[in-house]
């Protein structure tokens, strides 16, 4: 690329190196971002922590941020994300992939134009508007005739129902660059050999794409923990440890609005509590989107 | 073909034929299944939209856009929150398009592939993957309490900034990536320094593509909320704003205001509100559209 382009003038004008330190310093403040969150977040945790234990915080199964008496174990909001984000992805993996392997494999330019703009105005479409669909059309249109009087009107259901929603574009298009990315002379030997479209897509397209895939999988189940409108509205702000998608739980998201909706002063217990649970929050996706790069960049294969 | 089956009276072909209708057959589930899918995801995203408009347009008049927030949803408007989502988006579309278009340009043109520059690119796109909620946090910590900003409009638009400024980055690159090589090497023949050839060739040339990013990004500045909530903009304001001081709130705000209500009515103008900000990413989609269009007309290799 412009490696090999260079100027033909050796010697450099002030002026030029001047620009270059600018742009070097524009570039950079993405690094000063890195360090103020890791910064901001491991200060106010350790804060956090000489008040309430690590140990109750990691281990705890009860979280009581606003009403006495107080209680600090995560493992509510935990089991709550992880739940929400399972429901979001069951949903999510097989129509993100269907209509990857559609716009992939099958579809013709007149189908592309219509299914592209679908996937990207989903997309689009702010987060809060989906919390919005969730407690005015999922939950009443769709779960109360199937469950009755079982689900009220926040559950981890509803609030996983358009978290999948949301994340279905992303698996749909990083998996569709993945699976255009397979060579044609690969489809076309299958082909040679008397497959069918649907033996090529299953036995050499998905096979050669897998790690795109996966890769998009695990991102979009970073962006489901991380979600926060779409939650907030749906799930309620009922901190439980259940596994039952119909009740009404808490995500670390929505635990963190809300704090930050509350009168809470700087420097009390619920305040610091706001940065411990962001911090792992921030460690969690992070962790998930360096597995997603690392997937990408060691199973790449070079055509 | 057919003499050379053991059994009599089947042949190869009676064999083979089941097997291979059965194989098609097969083939067109899942071809059915795929246009299932996006015919689930084409009907969610039509129910959305009757969902929000058969709501929402009823409370839509002039009144509720000039209006400002009151406790009675008949009387409600959304006009500090629209001004306060323009102004937040005015404020970030400036400060990004320099300081993204410029890291952008370090990254791709001036940048040698050495390890600390490995590691600018990695943080880029780590950044691009961390929670919105995060960079509210960040904001609040930094720009409102450290900096002293408080809980003003500038506040947020600075959190904003930063959360969209890998984005901006990111497109700004593959813009830059799309610009062939010759006309670098075109650039350099004619004696120019490296920032000649990146002002006079490479601007105009990756000019749509940067533009466009940045109106996207702006776009999805406006929708963003949870941010914004921990930087103060979750506040009853019936006031226009003013960046630097004073309490401010942003259309998706407004929206989760009232949709937390439990009251119909309150549903209705949330809907409402709802369909100002989607007219309004429309409109800058449209823009990005608009821009692309005419800045790549003189555009060709």
């Amino acid at each position: 690329m412009s490696t090999q382009a260079r100027p033909l003038n050796r010697v450099r004008p002030l002026s030029e190196r001047v620009i270059e330190v600018l742009l070097l310093a524009a570039a950079s403040v993405g690094v000063l971002t890195t360090i103020g969150i890791v910064g901001v977040l491991a200060f106010e945790t350790f804060e956090f922590f000489r008040e309430i234990s690590p140990v109750e915080f990691f281990t705890g199964t009860f979280w009581s941020a606003s009403i006495r008496p107080f209680a600090w174990g995560i493992l509510p909001l935990v089991t709550g994300t992880l739940l929400v984000a399972f429901i979001a992805l069951i949903f999510a993996i097989p129509l993100g992939l269907l209509s990857a392997v559609l716009l992939a494999e099958y579809a013709s330019p007149r189908l592309r134009n219509v299914v592209k703009p679908v996937l990207e105005t989903i997309a689009g479409i702010p987060t809060i508007v989906l919390g919005f669909f969730a407690i005015n059309f999922v939950t009443p249109n769709l779960l109360k005739p199937i469950f009755q009087d079982d689900i009220g009107t926040f559950s981890a259901l509803a609030g996983g129902i358009v978290v999948g929603l949301l994340i279905t574009p992303l698996i749909a298009s990083i998996s569709e660059d993945a699976m255009s990315a397979v060579p044609r002379g690969m489809r076309e030997g299958a082909y040679a050999m008397g497959a069918t479209k649907w033996e090529v897509v299953r036995k050499v397209v998905f096979p050669a794409a897998i790690s795109g895939i996966m890769a998009s999988i695990i991102l979009a189940m970073s962006r489901a923990i991380g979600e926060t409108m779409a939650v907030v509205l749906a799930v309620g702000t009922n901190p439980q440890l259940t596994l039952d998608p119909r009740e009404s739980i808490q995500t670390m998201t929505a635990f963190i609005v809300q704090i930050s909706l509350g009168d809470t002063s700087q420097g009390s217990v619920q305040f610091k509590a706001l940065f411990a649970v962001a911090a792992v929050l921030f460690t969690t996706t992070l962790a998930l989107n360096l597995i997603s790069n690392r997937i990408v960049s060691r199973f790449r294969t070079a055509y | 073909m057919t003499a050379t089956t053991a059994t009599p009276g089947t042949t190869a072909r009676d064999r083979f034929e089941p097997a291979l209708m059965r194989r098609k057959l097969t083939g067109t589930f899942f071809y059915g299944a795929c246009i299932g899918a996006i015919g689930i995801l084409f009907f969610a995203l039509l129910m959305l939209l009757y969902d929000v408009l058969s709501r929402g347009l009823p409370w839509l008049d002039p009144d509720f856009i000039s209006g400002v927030p009151s406790r009675r949803p008949e009387r409600a408007g959304i006009l500090p929150a629209l001004i306060g989502s323009l102004q937040i988006g005015v404020i970030v579309g400036i400060l990004t398009f320099p300081t993204g278009v410029a890291a952008a340009i370090y990254l791709s043109e001036y940048a040698k592939d050495n390890r600390l520059n490995r590691a600018l690119r990695t943080n880029i796109s780590n950044l691009s993957g961390v929670p919105s909620v995060i960079y509210g946090i960040f904001g609040l910590a930094i720009f409102v309490r450290a900096l002293g900003f408080g809980f003003t409009l500038m506040a947020g638009a600075l959190t904003l900034t930063l959360l969209i400024l890998p984005v901006v980055i990111i497109a700004s690159l593959e813009a830059l990536k799309a610009v062939p090589d010759s006309q670098r090497e075109g650039a350099y023949a004619l004696g120019a320094s490296r920032w000649q050839m990146v002002r006079g060739t490479l601007m105009p040339a990756a000019a749509p593509g940067i533009m466009t990013g940045i109106i996207l990004a702006m776009a999805r500045a406006i929708g963003e909320t949870a941010p914004l909530i921990l930087v103060g903009a979750f506040t009853f304001v019936t006031f226009l704003p003013n960046p630097i001081e004073g309490g401010y709130t942003v259309l998706p705000i407004q929206v989760y205001q009232w949709a937390g209500r439990p009251q119909p009515d309150f549903q209705g103008i949330s809907a409402a509100a709802i369909i100002v900000l989607l007219v309004l990413m429309l409109v800058l989609n449209a823009l990005a559209l608009i821009v692309r269009i005419r800045l790549s007309r003189h555009i060709q290799w």
